[in-house]
């Protein structure tokens, strides 16, 4: 990787409260931990933390601890946080703020673990602010002041090189390098800034959600019916083809009523009229 | 000529040598500042004649060889100061001199013999060359000139002494004699041993340790056993500190650095250290040297001792204000400590290898997050689920679903025990040894409970890494849980627990007694509270002491008056009681990524079972988990492994189970503890 010319560009990392997959207990949500990771690697002590909420929430501590092992070993981590109650709108804030500081790449996990900093997220903002958005990044290979070249996850291990005009907002995968150890020290000292004077307007679009908790989706049985070895070595090797069809030629409505059909086909949504929201 | 020369010798030597002591009391005061009083210098000789004395006569000949060499010169040059400094040429006097000197020269040949190495009797490895070598010969010179020049005192020796070819040479030998032992002693010789080790012993970090309330007396005329009492918890950390755990060396307490300069280097924790043996790159001897390298500044080109095995001497270097990781040590040096004590029991200097090893972990871990990946893992673990493995804390009771154990929850009235189980309630293996163990309560007749999924990880492994903030928070929510019920008495089977709950959280405001079940279920024996039916078959068992039941807590006994109880014969190895050899399992040592299976490499446990298979042992008797676990990792065919509680539970009469005894004659093992 070419050491990139961080300085010509701000670098931002959006980073959400996260939930432990076996204990509910909050912690860095591991999606965002790895775009601040990037971002470290990327703009070192630079890297700029924003979140939008609760300003005591403590795990946002968590996050500045991952500021050591940089070139300045003295480097605090700063976070800018957008204060504002769990009903109000992330998006508007952090569209705000992001406009007002003059930064040219947003860094953000690919799927939070709670609330509202959900996959949707990134999105909104991107179209708010007018950016381009990538999704599912693995590593950035250059930054220069006006692109960034990246490495794009795709199925079956396969990556694809792209290059995006800046000022961007990109969404990290899972595949991409791990999180460094939040350390006590750091964690501690880091500055957390709250920034006033933005005022957080009322989310409407999700006073209007219904919650349910999330179930785990059952396997599939495969049902492999010939008795011969050989076919049923052929079926349990064989790529998991879930089957599914390419809809190509469709209006944006007409693909989200065919999405939501299939969707309550699965049972994943339950039957009851489900509140139309415009996708973006 | 010679009475004028010898007061200038020795005035000199006396002077150059104070001003080296006062820059080397600089040294040492570039650590930090712990509050001491100056009364404790009034311990030094108690602590010098007696603690220290003891340790060293482990090894009986070179006790008797430092009492001759260190006697025989401290009287010799008290004397000299007098009869030949200022002059006071009382035969008396001089006669005593040449007995002081004489008496040193024969600890001056022992010393010698120990250290000519013919090719019959190798260099023994764990000494150090260089000055040390030259020290022994110093030795000689001192005596034997300091003997020469003081004839005439007597009324012996040619009147040629005056002068000539003679006298000079003579008073080259005192003058190389009082330079290595006078001058050097100030100025960072081989000889600072004296002056440091003393001041060291006076103003020790752990006072405790030379307290004779011991509570494991009993073997006052032997000196093979633990003296003072117990200090082995870690000392805690103040969190809200600016810097936390040690970068530098100037970052440790300034007793800690005088501690480090009182090496001897006589390699005895070398000897001991489990990690050295099994070729891992840790020797607690250089890493001391080390340490005086960095206080004083330089690099370890002039260490003339065995080296940590695989890394290169001369390398590395140090400043008191230089991190100390990398430049001076590797961290993996560091990583591969199972914390298990035997250098500090073994070290006659009573020097603290474990602490120096914490505090420098605990900066890796806590400011640069540098802790090795299965660490860091099972410390994020341990911050989101309650124990290291990331398991749902609400499984911690599933092995024992079908043994409907009491919950202190629903005995608000109290209990006789609290049954603590460790982490080791997620771990099948030792899911048996629990089993074993209550069904031994249950024949007992003992009223206990367990906290169930309330129970957290004790920390014992978060503070062993250096992560002193998770520990504290894990101690603090364990404290909280625990003062809410009541109980007489804690029971666990986990001597990790055991030491971190009964010795460590005091520290932080948690005073419960704390039993293993060894010395538990020892007590109920004493109590006569289990019948057991004697062993049929006569077979060798061995009996292997973990770490933290026996040197960190003492606890020696308890499993072998249990093993005696069942009528079993120990055959104990040749590292057994407090030289016992560690597993290789603790100190969070087997989550430090360093690679046992380099070559030159073995693995500790290994070696701890060829400890075992020496003693024609077909049981390895255990009691602690981890013990198990690593024991029970060794390749086949080895010897079987059990913890003490499941030997009990083979052998308990239970009022079920003695029906059929009556008729059954040869017994199977009951089926009850068989894991579910
Ligand atoms: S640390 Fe102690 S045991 Fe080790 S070499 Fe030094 S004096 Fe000897
Ligand atoms: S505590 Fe054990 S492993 Fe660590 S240095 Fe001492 S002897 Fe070696």
């Amino acid at each position: 990787m070419t050491p990139p010319d961080a300085a010509a560009c701000p670098v931002v990392a959006l980073v959400s409260s996260g939930r432990h997959p076996v204990s509910g207990r909050p912690g860095r949500a591991r999606e965002d931990a790895r775009a601040v990771e990037m971002g470290l690697t990327l703009a070192g002590a630079r890297l700029q933390l924003v979140h939008a909420g609760n300003a005591e929430e403590p795990v946002l501590r968590d996050y500045l601890g991952m500021y050591h092992g940089l070139d300045d070993a003295a480097a605090q981590g700063e976070l800018a946080l957008l204060p504002m109650t769990p009903a109000d709108d992330a998006v508007l804030l952090l569209a705000t703020w992001l406009a007002e500081s003059g930064c040219r790449l947003v860094l953000a996990g690919q799927r939070a673990e709670c609330g509202e900093g959900s996959g949707l997220l990134p999105y909104l903002l991107a179209e708010r602010l007018g950016w381009t958005i990538v999704s599912g990044a693995a590593t950035i290979e250059r930054i220069d002041a006006d692109r960034v070249t990246l490495l794009q996850v795709l199925p079956q291990g396969q990556r694809r090189r792209l290059e995006v005009s800046l000022p961007c907002l990109i969404t990290v995968d899972t595949l991409a390098p791990p999180p460094r150890q939040s350390a006590f020290g750091p964690a501690r000292r880091g500055r957390i800034q709250v920034v006033d004077g933005l005022t957080a307007e009322e989310d409407s679009a999700s006073g209007e959600w219904r919650w349910q908790p999330a179930r785990a989706r059952p396997k599939r049985l495969k049902i492999v019916k010939s008795g011969n070895a050989r076919d049923r070595f052929r079926a349990a090797a064989a790529r998991s083809s879930a089957g599914g069809q390419v809809l190509t030629d469709l209006t944006p409505e007409q693909a989200a009523d065919r999405l939501i059909a299939y969707l309550r086909e699965e049972k994943i949504l339950s039957e009851e009229k489900i509140l139309g929201d415009e996708m973006p | 000529m010679l009475q004028t020369l010898l007061p200038i010798l020795i005035f000199a030597a006396l002077i150059v040598g104070a001003i080296g002591a006062a820059r080397r009391i600089r040294l040492w005061r570039q650590g930090q500042r712990t509050p001491v009083g100056w009364a404790r210098i009034l311990h030094m000789p108690k602590r010098y004649l007696n603690d220290l004395h003891h340790i060293v006569a482990r090894d009986k000949a070179m006790a008797h060889t430092h009492v001759a060499t260190a006697g025989g010169f401290v009287a010799a040059m008290a004397l000299a100061i007098v009869v030949h400094g200022f002059g006071w040429r009382n035969p008396i006097l001089g006669g005593l001199l040449l007995a002081a000197s004489a008496v040193m020269f024969v600890g001056a040949l022992a010393v010698n013999r120990r250290r000519i190495h013919p090719r019959a009797r190798p260099f023994p490895e764990k000494l150090s060359k260089g000055p040390w070598q030259r020290l022994s010969r110093s030795l000689l010179a001192y005596s034997v000139g300091m003997f020469l020049v003081s004839l005439p005192l007597v009324g012996i020796g040619p009147v040629a002494f005056g002068g000539g070819v003679l006298a000079i040479v003579l008073l080259t030998l005192v003058a190389w004699g009082v330079l290595e032992l006078v001058v050097g002693m100030g100025w960072g010789g081989p000889m600072k041993h004296a002056f440091a080790g003393s001041l060291h012993l006076a103003f020790h970090r752990r006072p405790e340790r030379f307290d004779d309330r011991q509570a494991h007396a009993g073997s006052t005329n032997t000196h093979d056993a633990h003296r003072g009492s117990r200090s082995t918890a870690l000392f805690p950390l103040d969190l809200t500190a600016p810097k936390l755990g040690v970068e530098k060396p100037a970052d440790f307490q300034w007793n800690q650095l005088l501690g480090f300069d009182a090496c001897v280097q006589c390699g005895r924790c070398q000897a001991v250290c489990p990690a050295f043996a099994a070729g891992q790159p840790l020797n607690p001897k250089k890493l001391i040297q080390d340490m005086v390298v960095g206080m004083a500044g330089g690099s370890d080109t002039g260490y003339a001792g065995a080296g940590y095995p695989g890394i290169e001497i001369g390398k590395h270097q140090g400043a008191p204000e230089q991190a100390i990781v990398p430049q001076l040590v590797e961290a993996e040096t560091l990583w591969a400590c199972t914390t298990c004590r035997a250098c500090v029991e073994e070290c006659p200097m009573l020097i603290e290898h474990v602490d120096a090893i914490v505090d420098m972990r605990r900066f890796l871990t806590l400011e640069k997050g540098e802790t090795p990946e299965k660490g860091a893992v099972a410390i994020d673990n341990l911050i989101a689920t309650d124990n290291p493995g990331g398991l749902d804390n609400a499984s911690r009771l599933d092995w024992a679903a079908d043994l409907e154990l009491p919950r202190i929850q629903t005995r608000p009235e109290g209990v006789d025990v609290l049954l603590w189980l460790g982490d080791g309630a997620f771990d099948m293996r030792n899911q048996r040894t629990l089993r074993a163990l209550v069904q031994i309560l249950r024949a007992g007749g003992v009223d206990f409970a367990v906290l169930g999924d309330e129970e957290r990880d004790s920390g014992d492994v978060a503070r062993r890494l250096g992560d002193e903030a998770t520990f504290q928070r894990l101690a603090e929510r364990n404290i909280i849980t625990l003062s809410r019920y009541r109980f007489q008495r804690i029971v666990t089977v986990d001597p990790h627990s055991f030491h971190v709950l009964g010795r460590e959280y005091p520290d932080f405001g948690g005073k419960y007694r704390v039993l293993h079940h060894s010395t538990f279920i020892a007590e109920l024996f004493d109590a006569g509270r289990l019948t057991i039916r004697p062993a049929e078959r006569k077979e060798t068992v061995t009996y292997h002491d973990p770490c933290y039941l026996g040197r960190y807590n003492g606890e020696f006994a308890a499993p072998r008056r249990i093993l005696e109880a069942l009528g079993i014969e120990i055959a104990e190895m040749e590292r057994s009681g407090f030289r016992s050899r560690c597993c290789g399992g603790g100190g969070g040592a087997a989550l430090s990524d360093v690679p046992a299976d380099l070559p030159g490499r073995a693995r500790i446990p290994d070696m701890r079972m060829e400890d075992a298979r020496a003693t024609g042992a077909t049981t390895v008797a255990v009691a602690c988990p981890q013990c198990t676990a690593m024991l029970e990792g060794v390749v086949e065919p080895r010897p079987q492994i059990k913890d003490l509680a499941e030997l009990v539970a083979d052998a308990l009469v239970t009022p079920a189970s003695a029906e059929p005894e009556a008729s059954v004659a040869v017994s199977s093992p009951s089926r009850e503890e068989e894991p579910a």
